[in-house]
């Protein structure tokens, strides 16, 4: 009886776990399947390389859109990175454990506020501020960056704290042990020592903001232009799949396909780099 | 703990599936495209099936294009287009023109200015003319807030002011209500919505003199507006025709005029 009971879980697991799985597959396949030809009858380069967004003239150019994908990503990260590592480091080795088992979830809460709540308060009052203090039209790299970059903690922060958690007390203890202050000992001993972990961190981190569609369609002003400075408005890959899939149809649309098949690319290399600096760590122990 | 909760949610999934196949029993009508007309055949579909219980009504959006697309294709039995000129793909539906929609110049209320010329308004949204100072207001860069590619309400638009390429620095939203949005907090920006959407927070602007209101696009004085098609395969028959006949019914060109489109009379 017992023996039937485990049996029946095993296989519901095991075909529950290949729903995962092969919805991604079915994802993948169907991306690459719809953007595929079509990058091969426009041309690598044409696609990749031309500035020239134009569907209803047949021109289809997304540079723009990688420039301000991977501007607006690495924008976020000189935001989110440092605060969230110093969030980390703080919640670490400078409080009481019982004071982080409270403050943790609160930032792991962040991570549960819809993407369009961010956006709405960027709208709201990121841009206009911009808008008075800088000039420019306020939706922007900029404010897409600040949003990004508050978006991205949770996952900065609750990875890399996991990681300094996991820095062997030893090496606290020797480094206190040889006359270190506590900050000697962070930024020496600690933070040297899950350094890997931190990366992998940062990389996900990456992967959030570049993937991230509703928010940034709200503040960066989706203007498929090269930006000059941070205050030009930007479009990212994302969002120009968002705005454009509603209306669509043809060439238009697999193009639109084709930018799903540079982003999946994208991210799946971010998210490889990230998993082999974290197995990197646990190889070095 | 964790299991049953997965259980729960795999089990809800599965049984929302089921009753979304259910069928109701009748004749089903699919109407898709514009989003623009959308919810004012969402409201009469509802009005049309009060009345004819025998036939379902369902509405999608997906814009213009969808809606050629998916009535050449039978995906749906009536397409919404609400494009200034019918791509050549459509001349084999039979298409209605069940309402009219002026396109309205919306600045934001701050802005002094109360007129542009047609030729004004293409220099500006072709990016030629970049200061408000050039079109007689003060000395402020213009900001050029458009809809997306592909949207009915651009395609329109930019063929009726004369067949324009977008300037490259134009902020891109991908609504009526946001486009008004970013005006409405914008200084400096200058965009264009449906009449029908027009509100307090922002300044529709008159183009060559005119207003635009109800009365002057009745008159054919107010030069922006655009048909709202609806095609259908030929021949037009059973629930399909009586659908479009109630439209143009003088109820249903009520139910229109009173949710701010213009009757297509």
């Amino acid at each position: 009886m017992h023996q039937t009971g485990d049996k029946l879980i095993k296989w519901l697991l095991m075909a529950l776990a290949f729903t995962a799985l092969t919805s991604l597959l079915l994802i993948a396949i169907f991306i690459f399947k719809e953007g595929v030809p079509f990058i091969a009858r426009v041309g690598f380069k044409d696609f990749l390389l031309s500035s020239d967004w134009q569907p209803q003239a047949g021109h289809f150019g997304i540079y723009p859109m990688i420039v301000a994908s991977l501007l607006v990503t690495l924008g976020a990260m000189l935001v989110g990175a440092p605060l969230g590592i110093a969030c980390a480091v703080f919640l670490n080795e400078f409080v009481p454990k019982h004071v982080t088992r409270i403050i943790k979830p609160t930032i792991e809460l962040l991570a549960g506020i819809p993407s369009v709540v961010y956006g709405f308060i960027g709208v709201v009052v990121v841009a206009p501020l911009i808008r008075s203090q800088f000039g420019g039209p306020g939706l922007s790299m900029l404010c897409a960056s600040l949003i990004l970059g508050v978006m991205v903690l949770p996952t900065i922060i609750s990875i890399s704290t996991d990681v300094l958690a996991s820095v062997p007390n030893a090496f606290r203890e020797g480094a206190l042990a040889l006359g270190a202050t506590r900050w000697q000992s962070v930024h020496m001993v600690i933070l040297k020592a899950g350094r890997s972990g931190i990366v992998a961190a940062v990389i996900l981190g990456m992967g959030r903001a570049i993937g991230e569609t509703m928010a940034v369609i709200m503040v960066a002003g989706n203007t498929p232009q090269i930006p000059h400075s941070v205050l030009d408005s930007v479009c990212t890959l994302t969002a120009k799949i968002a705005i454009e899939m509603g209306s669509a149809t043809g060439a238009h649309r697999q193009a639109l396909f084709a930018i799903g098949v540079v982003l999946f690319i994208m991210i799946m290399m971010f998210n490889s780099i990230a998993m082999m600096a974290i197995k990197k760590r646990f190889a070095g122990k | 703990m964790k299991f049953s909760i997965i259980c729960i949610a795999v089990g809800a999934c599965l049984s929302l599936m089921v009753c979304g196949c259910g069928r109701h029993a009748g004749t089903s009508l699919t109407v898709a495209g514009s989003t623009a007309f959308q919810p004012f055949a969402e409201k009469l579909a509802e009005q049309f099936m009060a009345k004819r219980p025998d036939v379902n009504i369902t509405v999608q959006g997906g814009g213009s294009a969808l809606g050629i697309q998916s009535a050449r294709s039978g995906a749906a039995q009536i397409g919404m287009a609400d494009l200034v000129e019918l791509p050549p793909e459509a001349s084999e539906l039979l298409g209605v023109t069940v309402a009219r929609d002026g396109i309205a110049i919306i600045v934001n209320p701050e802005n002094t200015l109360t007129n542009l010329s047609l030729e004004q308004i293409r220099g500006i949204f072709q990016g030629a003319i970049q200061n408000w100072k050039e079109a007689g207001g003060s000395d402020q860069p213009i900001r050029v807030v458009s809809r997306e590619a592909g949207s009915g309400t651009r395609a329109s638009f930019e063929t009726i002011i004369g067949g324009i390429t977008l300037a490259r620095k134009a902020i891109i939203q991908d609504s009526n209500g946001t486009i008004r949005e970013t005006v409405a907090n914008d200084r400096d920006a200058v965009g264009y919505l449906s009449h029908g959407l027009l509100n307090a927070k922002v300044k529709a602007i008159r183009a060559d003199g005119v207003e635009c209101t109800e009365n002057e696009i009745v008159a054919g004085r107010y030069k922006l507006v655009r048909p709202v098609f609806l095609l259908s395969q030929p021949p037009s028959a059973g629930a399909v025709k009586d659908f479009i006949d109630y439209i143009l019914s003088s109820e249903g060109q009520e139910t229109i005029r009173r949710n701010g489109l213009l009757p297509a009379k």
